[in-house]
């Protein structure tokens, strides 16, 4: 994708509609240049990210999933951020357990005011994944052999 | 079934147009699946952007609609009313966000098509599992909660009052009337502060729409537009309202006297049962209990013993009562910068550095000194004084915001300080901002008239330590004039820092009682910066005066109609429709396990004993979807933001990717 050659990965970014949402809204709105690999998905709360979400993005090509939500304290639904904080660390152990960089999903808490600081975050995951390289998932999933076990392992 | 999805790709001017090619991009979502019709124009949100859309709906039959455009923030209902004009059913439209998302962050032209094609196809993915969804209706209680009693709440109070409509108005202190009732004189005109609060203060507390809960605090909020329970905590006054008749006798006889921090800004004194001020309304006094006699010491009662009622109630306790509102007002007004963090200028630490509260109590015909400008030891009327502006405003030091109200306000005291003192006085300035209606004429007149020294530059340090002749027991206000490029120190008796407004010290705290969101700078965040200024994120609650952000009492006064109108507005529609964002529980599925029952912090999941299934109570669910994302067996579904919606999304924004990655052998 760039004009260097360098690896640009792909992340799928999931938002919650309160606070991370309206900070990529005004990371907008203060024109803000950041790095374009994420792509956004909104929902109404971090709490509806369904581990199933990330291990879909994952196989589906995605090489990081980055998951965004309130300040803890600041939820709009109380405390749900609280219950998104507790699977992502289930999330991060059952990566391992799989053989994956657990470092290639991210939690960042990003309120409605803090554009300039999810684009930072965005960019810092970025470098990030780059570092780490291309998942490959999904030709590890439609390659011809049967039992796809991670080299990265 | 195959659905026949309708593409729109805005240009929004040169907003997108500008960095992302819309042509190709439309052209190329003709070509994916399951798309009828693919198209772009300059302005979708205008009137004629929307008849393409509904004439499309109509003439072509599609079954689908995504825009790509603005933020759903701002243009979400404007393209799902639009759907619903054409008889499509709003909940089956979908907005990509390329202009925030994409044409406001991106350089790269290239990538800014790849990402919008991807948040296209994750859009068009998404849109063609959406379900039809009718609004949930609810019925509005037209009581309404408007919590703080300054200017901006009480014009709001009125407003809905006058309207039919029952107010509850809950204030913190002992009466209503906010910072407005301690200055002395308002900007431009120089009417008299209480001359004009005082009646609007009189019809609040006698309107028979109005509950009045002063000394009172908001504990708790629970619901959602149209139906909230709140919970006020009135603070015990130790005395019974019932039979006080507000005569001021147990003020009078109460032997305590105290330094009044609140209302006289530290200037006066008050008594330990006390009115903060004559005019207050109520008129009831409330007991200081830490420092009265009785309490501390256990003897005195002097109180009880004057008064011709019986009203001094020592036995009595804080009352926590309940009260169902349809819609909430938050005016929560402001706090003063505390001057002391700019120790260099000497507040706290040199007598006759004065803070802009401690000016308007000095200059105020009922404040301690009964409107003579004299200096802290109680007898010399200033000869000379300097008026700092910006103090802890404009300052990344501080606060980097602009408190607005400091110009116009030391322009004023300049007046002020001249027609009672004929004192020489200095204006330090960095810009003098005089924007709105009759302000600047006035900026004028000072300038012409009253004699007053313009000094531009920022003031680095007041100090006492004379230096030169002439400085001896004087402030010596140190600056460098930018104007002719030079250092000058110059001798003052008095100085007084404009200092600047803050938000309320718990800002945050009242934010999230109330379920809104506050600023990094901790003001409250308002809908729409500019075109929805007193709505807030959450249904139902809305944002007046300072509490959003520095504005003076024309605004604020303004800002408390305005959201007044509002509420009003929806009170007499009588119903509200919420967004359809519900979680329900397919029984049949569900294994009575009960994982979801604790995710849930709105009590909306039950757990039906006899039936060994959990129950969601769809008007208490609030639709985050933390159950959806819990329930192990996949029973609950999210309407709207359904698995198959968001799975399918996720395959949509990763396909244009792979597309491109599969096209560069590896």
């Amino acid at each position: 994708m760039s004009d260097n050659n360098q690896f640009e990965p792909v992340i799928v970014g999931f938002t919650c509609n309160w606070c991370s949402y309206r900070a990529a809204d005004a990371a907008g709105m203060a024109r803000i240049k950041y790095s374009p690999n994420v792509r956004l998905i909104r929902l109404m709360c971090s709490g509806r990210i369904d581990p199933q979400f990330v291990l879909k993005a994952l196989s589906e090509g995605a090489d990081g999933v980055l998951i965004t939500g309130c300040h803890p304290g600041d939820c709009h639904y109380v405390e749900q951020n609280y219950k998104t904080l507790r699977r992502y660390a289930l999330l991060k152990r059952t990566l391992r357990q799989m053989g994956l960089e657990d470092n290639r999903v991210r939690l960042v808490w990003a309120s409605a005011a803090e554009g300039r600081i999810l684009a930072e975050e965005i960019d810092k995951f970025v470098s990030d994944v780059r570092a780490l390289g291309p998942l490959n998932w999904i030709k590890m999933a439609t390659t011809t052999y049967v039992d796809p076990a991670p080299a990265s392992a | 079934m195959s659905e026949k999805v309708g593409v729109y790709i805005c240009h929004c001017g040169a907003n997108i147009a500008g960095v992302v090619d819309v042509a190709a991009l439309s052209h190329w979502a003709g070509e994916l699946p399951d798309v009828a019709v693919a198209r772009d124009y300059k302005f979708m949100c205008s009137s004629l952007g929307q008849e393409l859309i509904e004439k499309d709906i109509q003439e072509l039959g599609l079954t689908r609609v995504v825009v790509a455009a603005c933020s759903p923030h701002l243009h979400e209902a404007t393209f799902r009313n639009c759907c619903k004009r054409a008889g499509l059913n709003p909940y089956l439209f979908e907005m990509a966000s390329i202009r925030e998302q994409v044409s406001w962050v991106t350089a790269n032209k290239t990538v800014a098509l790849e990402k919008s094609k991807a948040l296209i196809s994750g859009a068009v993915h998404r849109v063609i599992h959406n379900q039809a969804l009718e609004p949930i209706i609810v019925d509005i209680n037209p009581n309404v909660l408007v919590v703080g009693g300054g200017i901006t709440g009480i014009q709001a109070a009125l407003e809905i009052a006058d309207a039919g409509y029952h107010v509850y108005l809950v204030e913190r202190e002992p009466s209503i009337g906010g910072h407005m009732a301690q200055f002395d004189k308002t900007f431009p005109t120089l009417d008299c502060s209480a001359c004009i609060l005082t009646p609007k203060m009189f019809s609040a507390g006698t309107h028979p729409n109005i509950t009045l809960l002063t000394w009172s605090e908001v504990e708790k909020v629970d619901g959602y537009v149209g139906n909230f329970t709140v919970k006020v905590r009135q603070k015990a006054r130790k005395v019974n309202t019932e039979l006080c008749t507000g005569c001021g006798i147990c003020e009078q006889k109460c032997p305590k006297k105290v330094i009044d921090t609140v209302f006289e800004a530290g200037m006066g004194l008050r008594k330990a049962v006390y009115t903060p001020f004559p005019q207050a309304v109520p008129k009831y006094p409330v007991m200081d209990v830490q420092n009265c006699t009785f309490f501390q010491k256990g003897t005195c009662k002097a109180c009880e013993k004057f008064c011709p009622t019986g009203a001094i109630d020592f036995k009595q306790e804080d009352k926590v009562v309940s009260f169902d509102v349809g819609n909430i007002i938050l005016a929560t007004g402001w706090d003063l910068f505390d001057c002391r963090r700019i120790p260099q200028y000497g507040y706290g630490r040199l007598a006759n550095v004065y803070n802009s509260l401690e000016f308007e109590r000095l200059s105020n015909a009922a404040g301690p000194t009964g409107g003579k400008v004299i200096l802290r030891d109680g007898v010399t009327v200033p000869q000379s004084v300097g008026i700092i502006h910006c103090v802890g405003s404009r300052d990344k030091n501080y606060n980097p915001y602009c408190s607005a109200i400091c110009c116009m306000q030391s322009l004023k005291f300049a007046h002020l300080v001249k027609e009672k003192t004929g004192a020489q006085v200095y204006n330090f300035y960095i810009d003098i901002r005089t924007p709105l209606k009759a302000y600047d004429e006035f900026y004028q007149h000072i300038l012409e008239t009253d004699e007053t020294r313009f000094v531009r530059g920022k003031v680095a340090e007041v100090t006492d330590a004379a230096r030169l002749p002439g400085e001896e027991g004087k402030l010596i206000i140190q600056v460098e004039d930018t104007l002719i490029g030079k250092q000058r120190r110059i001798p003052v008796d008095m100085v007084i820092l404009s200092a600047g407004l803050e938000p309320r010290h718990d800002a945050k705290e009242v934010a999230k009682l109330f379920g809104i969101g506050c600023s990094a700078d901790q003001w409250f965040i308002e809908r729409h910066p500019k075109l929805d200024p007193v709505a807030t994120m959450t249904e139902g609650v809305f944002v007046a005066g300072v509490c959003q952000g520095p504005k003076d009492i024309p605004l604020s006064v303004t800002q408390g109609a305005a959201a007044a109108a509002r509420v009003i507005g929806l009170v007499n529609r009588k119903q509200v429709s919420l967004e359809p964002v519900r979680a329900s529980v397919n029984a049949e599925q569900c294994s009575g396990c009960r994982i979801c029952n604790n995710q849930c912090p709105f009590n909306a999941i039950s757990f039906l004993v006899d039936k060994g299934v959990s129950e969601i109570n769809p008007a208490l669910c609030q639709g985050c979807g933390t159950c959806v994302a819990a329930c192990p067996a996949g029973a609950i579904t999210g309407s709207h933001y359904t698995n198959a919606q968001i799975l399918s999304q996720i395959e949509g924004i990763l396909e244009v990717e792979l597309g491109q990655r599969e096209a560069v052998p590896a």
